[in-house]
């Protein structure tokens, strides 16, 4: 509570020293060339002087703080009944905790009520304290910052050198977190193949994790047939649909319709690329799956299933095109004006031109569109959620139900779970494999675009 | 004895509101080098590219006045375009070879006219082509190789054997020593010295030289306008326009 208000104040302090530095700048600023720095550098640099060491000590108080507290609380002469064993000393610590922060939150043990007044009086001691100190600090730095306001003080470097810091944070920040999720899936996953062998994961064909248990739990676990249902799914009837309406569209685009057109059709294409995927999942669901139902029906089949690889994989296709089209659009276009009117010159229609010449000359990028499209088709998750069933099942038949990697991921963690069993652990698995699938498909996607592009400049 | 290949009649030519060419007249004659010169913008590329109907393939681009091959109007509604262009070849300013085969690249027009029935004639054709354009004996152990990699005087000259291979009667070059050095350039001058004899050739440029030194007829253009037009050794010796002197002698320009 106290520390909030202290971060407060040091925002504050840091405004306030902003104006003092560059009002003392201002006036030793007697014209061009009189200071290294311009005034308002100068703010900025006793700004970050203050604020940044004291959000340091901040942090480094509301680290230690909870420690402090804690020790202090099991010191008091309240806390001499307490419980050996560290686990139960941990739950009234942290029932007191609520309690002082709440007077009238339920006691669960009656113990940790009597531990809420020394447990507030610690908070409150402690907190007072590392106020005190952030504010030392921070005026601390203020002090160091004051004395820098001089005309020689290149006040802008270092300012500028602070930027750099906070910018090269920012984008190291996406990086570790994908490493932390590496980190993660890694971690779990090895868990689960301390208990199920890798072969028997990757090569097995019966998955039933649901009754995993006793002497061979390997053999409920055999994902083949989840890793078919996402290969047939996501990268064999999806890319049938995306790969030429794709490729058709984005060359009437580029070639034949008229900039009014164009104009018109592509943002209507894009607009395809923005539609939430639930929404595509409930019309896969509601309208593209019965009608694949009866249609399977119609054509004799006995007892078709409402859900069915067929629906799930044309509604994802049609999710798809954007990212192909738009793909092919980008190559096709970045084929050589030259290119078309040397075939055109040499009496070549349009459509030869096209076929002959322009494809085979865009086709890396093309290829490179569809390996990224694969890679976006096999991670999705709602339409097969909703259009594609659960059932494991190693079949070629599209009007089959089938079921996803992704698919089994979300049933894997919703709902009532319990971790570190081999259940649970086996959608870390699971999306360990997609991860890596799909990493060699981007890798290998974005080297054929470069690679095209340089052929190209 | 020469005779009158292709002839325009008052052509204007128009991009969007802007107009490129103004009331041009001209008759180029078969069997000889036709050079189109004048300062940057004047219109003679433009012109040029309304001889085969390549400006069909900017969107706003709109040409009046009457031109005519062999008495043929170019712009008649009967008149196919692509059947023009395969009468009437072209070379542009960067050599712009596909990105296929040498063999490939020769090979292209001729199989889009169907103008081969076998693999043997083909291989004439390809053959025949790259003799005509200089570069057989550089290629011939190395057909299979990409066109792209050969050097910017042999793309060149590939280009040309290119538009060779599906026998027009007409072959336009649009500046196609612009991008190529000296050495490159003069083997290229050769080769439309020695290719006049069986085709109408006519070449924009920009070095005046290389009017002077490959055609047999100049035609200046200023503005949009044909400013003067006629024997080559005339219009660089004696022009009888003030503005054409002042170009050769490069008072402007």
């Amino acid at each position: 509570m106290i520390l909030t208000g202290v971060l407060l104040a040091v925002v504050g302090l840091g405004l306030v020293g902003w104006f003092a530095a560059r009002g003392r700048a201002r006036l030793l600023y007697t014209g061009r060339g009189s200071m290294h720095s311009m005034p308002s550098y100068h703010g900025w640099h006793m700004a970050l002087w203050i604020i940044v060491p004291a959000l340091l000590a901040w942090m480094a108080w509301s680290f230690m703080m909870p420690g402090l507290v804690d020790g202090a609380v099991l010191a008091s002469p309240a806390a001499a009944q307490f419980p050996p064993d560290a686990m139960s000393r941990a739950a009234i610590l942290s029932e007191a905790r609520t309690v002082a922060s709440n007077p009238n939150a339920a006691v669960f043990n009656p113990l940790s009520a009597t531990l809420a007044e020394p447990m507030r009086a610690a908070q409150q001691r402690f907190g007072l304290i590392g106020g005190l100190i952030v504010l030392i600090v921070a005026l601390a730095g203020g002090g160091y910052g004051l004395t820098r306001v001089r005309a020689g003080f290149p006040a802008r470097t270092q300012v500028e050198r602070a930027v750099l810091g906070v910018l090269l944070l920012a984008s190291l920040m996406a990086i570790l977190t994908t490493f932390g999720i590496v980190a993660s899936l890694l971690f779990e996953a090895g868990l689960f193949f301390k208990d199920v062998s890798p072969i028997a994961f990757l090569t097995g064909t019966h998955w039933a994790p649901g009754n995993a248990g006793g002497e061979n739990i390997s053999d409920n676990f055999g994902a083949v047939p989840l890793f078919w249902g996402t290969i047939y799914i996501g990268a064999i009837i999806a890319m049938l649909v995306a790969i030429p309406l794709g490729l058709m569209s984005a060359i009437y685009l580029t070639q034949y319709a008229s900039s009014k057109v164009r104009k018109l059709l592509k943002p209507m294409l894009e607009i395809l690329a923005g539609i939430p995927t639930v929404v595509y999942g409930y019309f896969a669901a509601l309208s593209v799956a019965p009608m694949m139902r009866d249609f399977a029906a119609s054509i004799g089949m006995a007892n078709p299933s409402t859900e069915s690889a067929l629906a799930a994989g044309m509604v994802m296709g049609v999710m798809i095109i954007p990212f192909v089209s738009s793909m092919a659009d980008d190559s096709l276009a970045a084929v050589p004006r030259a290119m078309s009117d040397g075939s055109l010159a040499l009496g070549a229609t349009r459509s030869e031109t096209i076929k002959r010449v322009l494809l085979p000359a865009a086709l890396p990028g093309i290829v490179a569109g569809v390996m990224l499209a694969i890679s976006r088709a096999i991670g999705e998750t709602m339409i097969v959620v909703m259009a594609a069933g659960a059932a494991a099942r190693l079949s070629l038949n599209p009007f089959d139900s089938m079921t996803t990697v992704t698919y089994q991921i979300v049933q894997l963690l919703t709902g009532d779970q319990e971790f570190n069993s081999p259940k649970t652990l086996s959608a870390f698995a699971l999306g360990l494999v997609l991860f890596i699938v799909t990493l060699i498909l981007n890798i290998i996607a974005l080297r054929v675009v470069k690679r095209f592009r340089e052929a190209y400049e | 004895m020469t005779e009158t290949k292709i002839t325009a009649r008052n052509v204007d030519v128009f991009y969007g509101q802007k107009q490129a060419i103004d009331n041009v007249s001209i008759d180029i004659d078969d069997g000889m080098v036709t050079a189109f010169i004048g300062p940057s913008g004047c219109g003679k590329s433009t012109f040029l590219r309304s001889l085969n109907r390549m400006n069909d393939t900017i969107a706003d681009a709109r040409v009046t006045g009457e031109i005519r091959l062999d008495g043929e109007d170019v712009y008649a509604a009967s008149m196919d375009p692509v059947a023009l262009r395969a009468r009437v070849g072209m070379v542009f300013q960067k050599p712009n070879p596909f990105p296929k085969s040498i063999f490939e690249n020769i090979a292209y027009g001729p199989r889009i006219h169907g103008l081969v029935q076998n693999k043997t004639d083909l291989d004439e054709v390809v053959e025949k082509s790259l003799v005509k354009a200089g570069l057989w004996e550089e290629v011939k152990d190395r057909l299979h190789d990409a066109g792209t990699a050969l050097s910017g005087g042999q793309q060149q000259r590939l280009c040309i054997a290119r538009a060779i291979a599906v026998s027009p009667e007409v072959i336009l070059m649009d500046e196609p020593c612009s991008a190529l050095d000296p050495i490159a350039t003069a083997r290229i001058e050769e080769l439309i010295d020695e290719l006049k004899d069986n085709f109408a050739i006519v070449i924009v440029t920009h070095s005046m030289q290389q009017a002077a030194r490959v055609s047999q007829r100049t035609a200046f253009f200023h503005l949009g306008n044909l400013v003067e037009y006629g024997e080559t050794s005339q219009v660089f010796t004696a022009p009888r326009n003030e503005k054409t002197k002042d170009y050769i002698t490069g008072r402007y320009g």
